[in-house]
């Protein structure tokens, strides 16, 4: 079994097209850097799809396959090597990373071709193509961690990539920032299996790990290292409590939200507690943290995303609400419908934020939903997409989501590894939420009257409404088709993207999760088989999420195009309630107040009080004495010879008093 | 024969005189033969040891002091001439160019 895949070109051409473009783009032109760009993440894609046909004819023993380049670390017993693995896991993602990511590669020529720093943008954006295939490829979570750090980075450098807007360059410090505190999490999860393993690499520490019993009560080792790498997770996938930095980093430009902020970067952690799953599965406590966080967020951000106006903002709360689904599949132990749902999602949610940023295009930078309206006769392409995408977004039933979120769900209520129907309870009334707010979303856009200021005179007075109050959209136009026929394949694979994993109850055969089963190591004593235990309830589930689904969607229909006037009467019925949801519950005042204002000022006294006043203060007064001191005996120096003349005189009747007197 | 102690004093009057003259006077003409004074003190010590114990070493060393004492002469006086030609005074106060 020698399959050598060269696994290195996937994360290394994306490498390579980045640093031509970083160091020489800024002479090329706009074709050039496109197009190098462009070859780069596509000739990844290529690579990647040719080693999923490799791989499909590779025994099943070989697996994983790993590909060991160099060591790079060596200290006594410990090792890290420079090695790329390929399991089923792993294929998965790299086939999303680089599809989608090629997809919004040639989407960001059309949509950053007005822009400056045109070189600039793809050169990071192919860095976080590098990043990221290193983090998905790597065999042991130092590599893992390299590239976990390096999307951060890229992420930073694409939300700060409009930096001379001052927002902007907060949003990326923000970013950084909250992610570090992930971070800290996941070096000391590091730490401890470097302590307790010896190892970082992957086969090594599961191994170890399967020789250990379940932790059944207590915090034990497992434990602790699983809840570490959870707030790790819940940094980089912005769960609850650190899931701030997400919303602001719309300030990006907004193929960079597709790629970076909906369909992978955020994902890396559902990845990386999926690939933890040996240690998920004998600390059931852990389980339990990540299935609660992972309900609670998606919870809390779905009720955030219902008031937001900002067509971005909704989106991103959207995103953090999805991450939770993914977060609750794998506190249940159904790390395959996690997996799952980050596929369809990722389709999705990009041509989501995709379609999001065509309307933003259209309208000249314009975000607010609330000028927005009527434009589905303006932007057809743009339009039909984000139907396709707000369909399966909600659950309708037969498009992609439907599937992965209905499996989630039914694996949230049965799953032996701590399936209840809280956790049900919470996703469904989730699931009700998203359609509401994703139809709202589609009818404030599309539907109505455009709210917009009016169009230039005789623009496009023509339609034969002259008598609309607000007037029709000034110089609304379709996107270039660089932009649409992106859209367009993902719309495609945003309706049929479920179908790899029909669940049996539907007379599929769940493919997908067969095909990731190896992946998931569950301890065999406790496996049990849920396939056969209540059909009946899972068809129920479904309907009544489905249900949830249909509900929120007439509410919306109702709100937001039958009574357009209805929500702000019902807004000032709710008084305080809506001003809290409005303003994201005051978490960013919370944690400013909390957790930034205390640090600034105690970095202020550090500075002023100990820095300035003592460790400077004594430095500058010790200069400041030994100047006075020279300036005093500087005098002596007078420069007349025969002061000079004097003083040696002095000196030698001194010494020679000296001598006699000891020679007394 | 005349006493060691009396070329002692002797000497000792002398390099007063010397140091007296260095300390007091201006003109640098004059302070460079209170200089001479002071070496020619020392020189009449040397001497008068070197007899008083019979050893050479003192006479010879006398002829050290003469030797650097000559050369001291030769270089003391071009300097004092180029200051001469330079400030147009031999007054040592005012040749303070290099006060701060």
């Amino acid at each position: 079994m020698n399959a050598y895949f060269h696994l290195w070109l996937i994360p290394g051409l994306p490498l390579a097209g980045a640093a031509v473009n970083g160091l020489l783009g800024r002479r090329y032109s706009h074709r050039t850097v496109s197009a190098l760009a462009l070859a780069a993440s596509g000739a990844a894609f290529v690579w990647a799809i040719v080693c999923a046909l490799r791989f499909a004819g590779l025994p099943e023993t070989g697996l994983p396959l790993v590909e060991h380049y160099a060591t790079w670390i060596r200290a006594g017993s410990f090792s890290a090597p420079f090695a790329f693995m390929l399991d089923q896991l792993t294929l998965v993602m790299i086939l999303i990373v680089t599809g989608v990511g090629f997809l919004i590669h040639v989407y960001s020529v059309g949509y950053m071709a007005e822009e400056g720093g045109y070189y600039r943008y793809f050169s990071y954006l192919n860095l976080f193509m590098f990043f990221m295939l290193t983090l998905v490829l790597a065999n042991n979570y130092l590599l893992m961690f390299v590239g976990w750090e390096g999307v951060g980075l890229a992420s930073y450098l694409l939300i700060g990539f409009f930096f001379l807007r001052d927002s902007a360059a907060s949003a990326g410090k923000k970013a950084f920032i909250v992610n570090r505190v992930g971070d800290f999490g996941f070096l000391i999860a590091l730490f401890l299996m470097i302590e307790r393993f010896g190892s970082l690499t992957f086969s090594e520490v599961f191994a170890k790990v399967s020789s250990l019993p379940v932790e059944t009560a207590g915090v034990g080792l497992l434990t602790t290292i699983g809840v570490l790498l959870m707030v790790g997770a819940c940094g980089k996938s912005a769960q609850l409590p650190l899931y701030v930095w997400l919303p602001d980093a719309m300030e990006g430009p907004t193929p960079v939200s597709a790629l970076i902020h909906a369909a992978t970067m955020v994902t890396a952690g559902v990845y990386m507690v999926a690939r933890s799953n040996p240690i998920f599965f004998r600390s059931p406590t852990a389980l339990t943290v990540v299935a609660i966080v992972g309900t609670l967020t998606a919870f809390f951000a779905a009720t955030i995303g219902l008031v937001q106006t900002d067509i971005k903002r909704v989106l991103a709360y959207s995103t953090i609400s999805q991450l939770g689904y993914m977060f609750v599949a794998c506190g249940v132990a159904a790390f395959g419908a996690g997996i799952f749902h980050l596929m369809t999602h990722a389709f999705f949610k990009a041509l989501l934020f995709l379609a999001a940023g065509s309307v933003i295009h259209a309208l000249g930078g314009e975000q607010d939903m609330r000028h927005m309206g009527g434009l589905r006769r303006h932007i057809p392409w743009t339009f039909w997409t984000m139907t396709a995408a707000t369909l399966a977004i909600a659950g309708t039933p037969f498009f992609s989501a439907f599937f992965s979120k209905d499996e989630i769900l039914w694996n949230a209520y049965a799953s032996p590894w701590g399936g209840n129907w809280i956790y049900w309870g919470f996703g469904c009334l989730t699931a009700g939420m998203t359609s509401f707010y994703m139809f709202r979303l589609w009818f404030l856009t599309f539907f109505g009257e455009f709210r917009g200021p009016a169009g230039a005179t005789g623009d496009h007075t023509g339609h034969g409404h002259a008598g609309h109050a607000a007037g029709e959209p000034a110089h609304v136009h379709e996107s270039p088709r660089v932009m649409t026929i992106p859209l367009a394949i993902l719309a495609v694979l945003s309706v049929i993207g479920g179908y790899v994993g029909i669940p049996s109850v539907l007379g599929g055969a769940n493919h997908f999760e067969h095909f990731l089963e190896p992946v998931f190591h569950a301890p065999p004593v406790t496996r049990e088989i849920m396939e056969h235990s209540g059909r009946g309830i899972e068809l129920l589930l479904m309907l009544d999420t489905t249900a949830a689904a249909v509900i929120g969607f007439l509410l919306a229909w109702l709100l937001y195009y039958l009574r357009p006037e209805l929500p702000s009467r019902i807004a000032a019925g709710a008084g305080g309630i809506y001003r809290l949801v409005l303003n994201k519950y005051f978490i960013d005042e919370l944690y400013g107040a909390v957790f930034v204002k205390p640090l600034i000022e105690g970095s202020r006294k550090l500075w002023h009080g100990v820095d300035e006043a003592t460790i400077d203060g004594v430095l500058n007064a010790s200069a400041h004495s030994a100047q006075e001191l020279s300036d005093d005996v500087r005098r002596m120096q007078s420069g007349n010879i025969r002061s000079y003349a004097a003083w040696v005189t002095l000196g030698a009747v001194l010494v020679v008093a000296y001598v006699m007197w000891r020679g007394m | 024969m005349v006493p060691l102690g009396y070329y002692l004093v002797l000497g000792v009057i002398l390099f007063a005189c010397g140091v007296a003259g260095f300390l007091v006077k201006r003109n640098i003409i004059t302070i460079f033969m209170s200089i001479e004074l002071m070496l020619n003190a020392v020189n009449l010590t040397f001497v008068a040891f070197a007899a008083h114990w019979h050893v050479l070493s003192g006479q010879i060393f006398v002829f050290f002091v003469m030797v650097v004492a000559a050369a001291e002469a030769a270089v003391g006086l071009a300097i004092i001439i180029a200051v001469f030609r330079t400030r147009e005074t031999l007054n040592v106060d005012r040749v303070n160019l290099l006060k701060l």
